[in-house]
């Protein structure tokens, strides 16, 4: 029954979808707000019946209802309830519907909170984020229904596979989601400026936030995955420079583009062409990766669905959407009005080069990624393109960017003064240099690459730093004053200065742990003692334990450093009987930003145990930049300017309030 | 300054950097990609010492020996030929004889294939893309290689169709 209800509550949201498709659009034409008006409605009861399909997946799920072939394949009854839930989306029909649902969530918010909007521009935007919302209910109600039922329902079902049965999956997808799905708002807003012949200023303030809530999610959702993928796979890597990962990297990269230029679009009216461009090519490349990751035509850990039809109806939805969108811009573009003028150096000038670097970075990666599929396909030789032509490409130029980060914010609108930024920053350069001399002077006689890239981190966070100080008047006004002037700093500014701060973290944090991991690799008895960066981990000795749903093998080290006692670490090997699969459950001990990590190998015939031990430096700052990045992002969005229908400036209001 | 210089001074700024990730691109793409070969392949390409590539196959049933401190040998085989590799380090989760495996690294001397990195990307139901191609290819492909022959001969077809 809640099969059925599920399937037919997705009938009914692609009924509605249909609808919200067409009618908006010739009520727009009309000029008749009844039919414009339609779009609200119909959005939001989408939104109700996708959410009940959701939900009814989640129950069959929870309830191990094994006559559903979803649940066969991808659940076990022994389960823990948490994975029962998050295997909802482990997989590929859950996680697709998972996907429309946070579609349809963001049409549903454009719908409810949208009311300052203008009512043909709503009224388009919810009809175009219809189009991509029947397509991809289409999809998964004709490829991919996850309702289907199994003639003779058997007993126990296949179970998830065990590398997704770990809490970082419970995150990671969602996350992702919400800031791939999040982008089809700014592509909505953009075809419907591009359908108006319309946009302006207003237009870039209706979109930031949007695309703000969605690079915030992006960017935590890639971090999550890379944490997940670090101590989960087993190998202490973090980042691969697969197909995958590159997926929804290049969004990331579009879509930080993307917020900067809508910046110069809302504060000088300029760039206007190339924002809705922007907007169009960020969410094409969501859908990109979608299609890279839900067709299988990639080898991957990810790439655990696959499907004849599925590759050729995304690949349809893919051309359908990117080719549509970008014939209407070559088409309309030119008759949106070109805007403001600027100097070359100047606060527009800098975010120019920004969406510059950023744009090619991009282009770099998709061509790394497509390359050796396009190879494939026209001259049928295989091969792969890995880190180190990702090093060599994408390095430099992400370097070059960080240089330029410090100058952006401190550069004047329409005409900067670049050697008086230079001045200001000179404290920032020289702390960047002295990092640098200390760095390579302890190191003495490594490649001088690392110590060069710290400092470049140092600099990237002591700009920050420089940008608030010259802001509040740090050092040059008496303190109290400083105080003042920084509660009174708009929330951006502080939220420019942590994300670009966080991007400082995360470069020392990477340079750090792929310069100077240390790595130890043998087979170890109970009481042998191994010696890792001047920690002694010595092995006590292996136990069995049983688990809901798997075996496992615990080997318990005492750590030490120095001679003093510091933890107990135990790494583990799970073996799941259902699959007949294991996965190796790596052991963390974090000190400062540095972590220990061990995980297991085989246990051979005279009892011993590979083990692989790594001393991470400083591995952590990877993940803390992305999340000062995020935090940055939300003190942006809770900027009073930026708040979504809250336009006019705060004193107005309090003026009124009295009244009431 | 003029609109037109300004223009002109964006233009060529992103020509500039264009023109630069293009030389970067490049550069890297001469030395820094590797290519996937099977077994058959290798012999039949006779393929440089020391020249780094990815070798695909199935680990050969019986072939598994484990030396002292991890270092481990073993035979990769398509169904056409055999390529001994060796390798020093813990195998994944997921290495089996029968299964499919990919490892890279360069041939040595002797012919044997130094592998620094042995991947086995797969579970059970879920045979390494490459690998399956490449069988195939050859008509070696059985149902039986893999543990649920409905879902590999569909991701088969997929690939055929999406290329």
């Amino acid at each position: 029954m809640i099969a059925e209800a599920g399937h037919y509550a997705l009938v009914l949201a692609l009924a509605l979808a249909l609808i919200q498709s067409f009618v908006p659009v010739i009520g727009a034409r009309l000029r008749d707000p009844a039919l414009m008006n339609v779009a609200r409605s119909t959005a939001l009861a989408q939104l109700l019946f996708v959410g009940a399909s959701f939900v009814a997946l989640v129950t069959l799920h929870v309830n191990s209802d094994f006559s559903v072939a979803n649940v066969y394949e991808n659940s076990h009854s022994m389960k823990p309830l948490i994975y029962k839930i998050t295997g909802v989306w482990g997989n590929h029909e859950g996680s697709m519907l998972l996907w429309v649902s946070i579609l349809a969530l963001f049409g549903g918010l454009v719908a409810a909170f949208g009311n300052n909007l203008p009512l043909s521009l709503r009224a388009h935007v919810l009809a175009v984020q219809a189009w991509i919302a029947s397509a991809f209910y289409l999809f998964i109600l004709i490829t991919s229904n996850p309702f289907l039922r199994i003639a003779n329902p058997p007993i126990e079902g296949r179970d998830l596979n065990p590398v997704l049965q770990d809490i970082g999956l419970a995150v990671h997808p969602p996350m992702l989601y919400l800031g791939y799905v999040g982008f089809s708002i700014s592509f909505s807003f953009a075809i419907a400026a591009l359908l108006e012949g319309r946009i302006d200023a207003a237009w870039a303030r209706w979109v930031r936030p949007w695309t703000l809530v969605a690079w915030i999610f992006l960017t935590l959702g890639i971090a999550m995955g890379s944490y997940w993928a670090y101590y989960e796979l087993g190998w202490g890597g973090w980042w691969f420079w697969d197909p995958v990962e590159n997926a929804s990297l290049m969004p990331w990269l579009a879509g930080t583009a993307l917020l900067h230029s809508a910046l110069v679009m809302e504060k000088r009216n300029a760039l206007k062409v190339w924002t809705i461009l922007l907007s169009i090519l960020t969410f094409s490349l969501s859908l990109l990766g979608t299609f890279l990751v839900r067709s299988g035509v990639i080898t991957s850990v990810h790439a655990f669905a696959n499907d004849p039809t599925r590759g050729v109806f995304i690949l349809l939805i893919l051309c359908l959407f990117i080719g549509g969108s970008l014939s209407l811009f070559a088409g309309r573009a030119t008759s949106l009005k070109q805007g403001g003028l600027f100097a070359p150096i100047s606060r527009e000038g800098a975010l120019v080069l920004n969406n510059l670097l950023l744009t090619v970075a991009c282009a770099v990666v998709l061509f790394g990624t497509l390359y050796p599929l396009a190879m494939e396909v026209l001259a049928d030789f295989k091969m792969s393109v890995g880190a180190p032509f990702y090093n060599l490409t994408f390095a430099p130029l992400f370097a070059l960017l960080l240089l330029a980060v410090p100058f952006g914010p401190m550069l004047a609108w329409k005409r900067g003064d670049l050697l008086g930024v230079t001045q200001r920053l000179l404290a920032a350069g020289v702390a960047g240099l002295v990092v640098v001399a200390i760095v390579w002077g302890w190191t003495r006689g490594g490649s001088a690459l690392a110590p060069l890239a710290i400092g470049l981190g140092v600099f990237v966070i002591a700009g920050a730093v420089t940008d608030i100080a010259e802001r509040t008047g740090l050092f040059r006004l008496p303190f109290a004053t400083t105080f003042h002037r920084a509660r009174g700093l708009p929330r951006s500014a502080w939220g420019t200065a942590f994300a670009h701060a966080g991007l400082g973290v995360a470069l020392i944090g990477i340079v750090c742990e792929t310069t100077w991991n240390s790595e130890y690799i043998a087979t170890m008895k109970p009481n042998d003692v191994a010696q890792v960066a001047g920690y002694e981990l010595k092995l006590d000795g292996l136990l069995e334990r049983q688990g809901p749903n798997y075996r496992e093998m615990i080997a318990q080290f005492n750590v030490s450093h120095g001679g003093e006692a510091l933890s107990v670490m135990t790494p583990s090997k799970r073996s799941f009987t259902t699959r007949g699969s294991s996965t190796t459950e790596a052991a963390l001990l974090t000190r400062g930003a540095s972590q220990l990590y061990i995980s297991l190998g085989d246990v051979t015939a005279d009892g011993a145990i590979a083990v692989r031990i790594y001393h991470k430096p400083f591995v952590l700052m990877i993940w803390w930049g992305p999340v000062l990045m995020a935090f940055g992002g939300m003190l942006s969005l809770s900027d009073r300017r930026l708040r979504v229908g809250a336009p006019k400036p705060a004193r107005a209001k309090q003026r009124l309030q009295p009244a009431e | 300054m003029t609109r037109k210089q300004r223009r002109m001074t964006i233009i060529g700024g992103s020509l500039a950097v264009l023109a630069l990730a293009a030389a970067l691109v490049l550069n890297a793409l001469r030395d820094s990609i590797v290519f996937f070969s099977t077994p058959t392949m290798v012999a039949e390409k006779h393929v440089q010492p020391g020249r780094r590539f990815r070798l695909g196959g199935l680990v050969q049933p019986g072939s598994l020996q484990r030396g002292d401190n991890l270092a481990v040998t073993f035979e990769v085989a398509d169904g056409g030929a055999k390529l001994p590799v060796a390798y020093k380090g813990i195998l994944p989760d997921l290495f089996r004889e029968g299964q499919g495996v990919v490892a890279e690294g360069a041939l040595d001397a002797n012919g044997v294939f130094k592998a620094d990195t042995v991947l086995a990307k797969h579970d059970e139901t879920y045979m390494p893309k490459d690998v399956a191609d490449a069988l195939k290819k050859q008509g070696h492909w059985k149902d039986d290689y893999a543990g649920k022959p409905a879902a590999t001969t569909a991701q088969g077809n997929s690939q055929g169709a999406v290329r």
